[in-house]
């Protein structure tokens, strides 16, 4: 299945990437061979097969819900690239 | 022989019986690195203050004849996608570039409480993504057998670290055959354990399902020691299992006579190099003449598993690394004009192009449209695969095949094809999507002197059996002995 640029540019818009014009023709070239390779799936009837998302566990196991000791807040903020008090620090969003 | 030539467990003895002291390991390990690192690059950084003291912790435990385990006091390294406090820790990527953790992940802890000197953090590919180690954003690893070529990826730093006596053991990750494929590769013992027997907690994720921890060694016995510090549950992962941890040291010499080994021919597609397969053959007609019986077996999903793994892979790939967004952690495009540009340019810049690659795959098997087609579908093949391994384990105790198509490749050979890249993990993610153990033990050498691997399958929790098969092949012939040229 051959990928446009446009379809390129709509996932990369998805994914959060900026992607530069050679990247993005290199994306679809290599996607377009992947994707071809990965079609031999339509191949096999699946109708009644159940999706396996987790090899060997049915659940997942909650822990008790209790109150623990956790990281302190300048610890979670000691690799902030930008912060302003006890705050992560982001570009202003509203005017 | 060089006092870093020693396995772990006959280091151990040496520390046990007072022959050596851990600092004098630690310092033997710390001038090795120095020695040989500039050419095989296999340590993003090395932690010399922190290894050293630990060694001398380990040392007044065992002059107090108070040792915190077997192997307490053995210098070792981790992958660099181990969460280390205090160390910095990369993922091999440049988006993490600067991140110092706050915390330990859990088998870290388990190693600093089981007393074993951390030396340092191993070059990977960047977030676990390759074959090859040549997708870190730092620089490649080059294979001590041959340093032309690759020690394999994603592991390749821990596998190549441990070939070239740098450590005595390595922890790596395994997500489609990232432990086994570089141990193969380096003539080193590389386990991946069940998906859920080794805590995943502080281990940087790249696909949550199917990541797993494990030990890369220079012998079966010891990834056996090794397992038995980090095989236990953890109430800090939810997919850690609540199961007993054997003593996988106690059925090591139990030999494989009465045992019924599969064989399984779709393990031996056409493409395969001659010479790797003539050594795989070699290891299946040793375990005929010790007593196994070999059993044709089919696993005939297997030609699917390449393609189901390229979308459930990458798929959870691009919604883990949604979090590396410039905001919390890691590198900020500080010239970015409001949010979403900051997410954009960060990302843009802070990927390489492996995990932009698959950030880009994921986010498309996963969009309106094609979810069905690709990413459900996928999931329902990989209940297949899974069935596969249910057959055949009703017939046989455990499958023997190769770990790769072929022998380790040259730097720059496949990096810009990924498909031809990718087909070299044909053998090893069948065993992730089933998420049964697997293991790598070294079974011969082509004529050129690379290593080839063999590699054994089990049941789910099973590894005592696999480690135990393998051992018998060791015992047998020496190939583990023979030491890298560097």
């Amino acid at each position: 299945m051959a990928l446009t640029l446009e379809q390129v540019r709509h996932v990369a818009t998805l994914a959060r990437l900026a992607l530069t014009p050679e990247e993005e023709q290199r994306m679809a070239t290599q996607l377009s061979a992947v994707l071809d390779a990965v079609e031999q799936l339509q191949s096999l009837d699946v109708g009644a097969v159940e999706p396996t998302s987790h090899a060997t566990l049915a659940d997942s196991l909650l822990r008790e819900d209790v109150t623990r000791p956790s990281l302190s807040p300048e610890q979670v903020l000691a690799n902030a690239p930008a912060k302003v008090g006890t705050s992560f620090a982001v570009p202003k969003i509203i005017e | 022989m060089q006092l870093t030539d020693l396995s772990m467990l006959e280091l151990a003895e040496k520390l046990a019986a007072g022959q050596v002291s851990s600092v004098e390991a630690t310092r033997a390990c710390l001038e090795r690195i120095q020695r040989v690192d500039s050419t095989i690059r296999a340590f993003l950084r090395v932690d010399e203050k922190g290894a050293l003291a630990a060694a001398e912790a380990s040392d007044a435990r065992r002059r107090a004849g108070t040792p915190a385990s077997a192997l307490d006091g053995v210098p070792v390294g981790l992958k660099d996608l181990f969460l280390t406090e205090g160390v910095e820790t990369t993922a091999g990527s440049r988006v993490l570039e600067g991140f110092v953790p706050p915390m330990d992940a859990t088998v870290v802890r388990l190693l600093r409480e089981a007393g074993l000197p951390l030396l340092g953090k191993l070059n990977l590919d960047e977030f676990a993504m390759g074959s090859s180690n040549e997708s870190s954003a730092y620089f490649p690893t080059h294979n001590p057998w041959d340093v032309t070529r690759t020690p394999g990826g994603s592991s390749g730093g821990s596998a190549a670290a441990v070939a070239a006596r740098e450590v005595y053991g390595a922890l790596g990750t395994d997500t489609g055959g990232s432990i086994r494929q570089p141990a193969a590769f380096t003539n080193t013992v590389g386990l991946k354990p069940t998906y859920g027997r080794v805590s995943r907690y502080g281990v940087i994720a790249y696909a949550s399902s199917l990541d797993q921890p494990g030990p890369m060694t220079r012998t079966v016995a010891d990834a056996a020691a090794l397992l038995q510090v980090l095989a236990r549950h953890d109430p800090l992962d939810s997919t850690s299992a609540p199961v007993k941890t054997p003593d996988y040291s106690a059925e090591l010499e139990g030999g494989v006579r009465g045992l019924k080994l599969g064989v399984p021919r779709e393990y031996f597609a056409e493409g395969m190099d001659p010479e790797v397969e003539a050594a795989v053959r070699g290891a299946l007609r040793e375990y005929e003449r010790l007593g196994a019986t070999l059993v044709d077996v089919s696993l005939p999903h297997t030609r699917y598993a390449l393609a189901t793994y390229y979308l459930i892979a990458p798929a959870e790939a691009s919604s883990n690394l949604a979090r590396y967004d410039g905001v919390r952690y890691g590198l900020r495009a500080k010239d970015a004009k409001g949010l979403k540009e900051l997410y954009a340019l960060t990302r843009e810049r802070g990927f390489g192009a492996e995990a932009k690659r698959r950030i880009m795959l994921g986010t498309y098997a996963l969009s309106a449209g094609y979810y069905d087609a690709y990413y459900l579908r996928a999931q329902k093949v990989r209940t297949l695969i899974r069935e596969d391994f249910t057959r055949a384990f009703q017939q046989v105790d455990a499958l023997v095949a190769p770990i790769s198509p072929v022998a380790p490749f040259k730097l720059g050979e496949k990096v810009n094809d990924p498909l031809s890249m990718y087909l070299t993990d044909v053998y090893t993610l069948p065993c992730n999507l089933a998420g049964v153990p697997g293991l790598s033990v070294p079974c011969g050498f082509t004529k050129a002197g690379l290593p080839v691997g063999l590699q054994v399958l089990g049941r789910a929790f099973d590894e005592a059996l696999l480690l135990r098969i393998a051992r018998a092949f060791e015992r047998e012939h020496d190939f583990f002995r023979r030491l890298a040229p560097v």
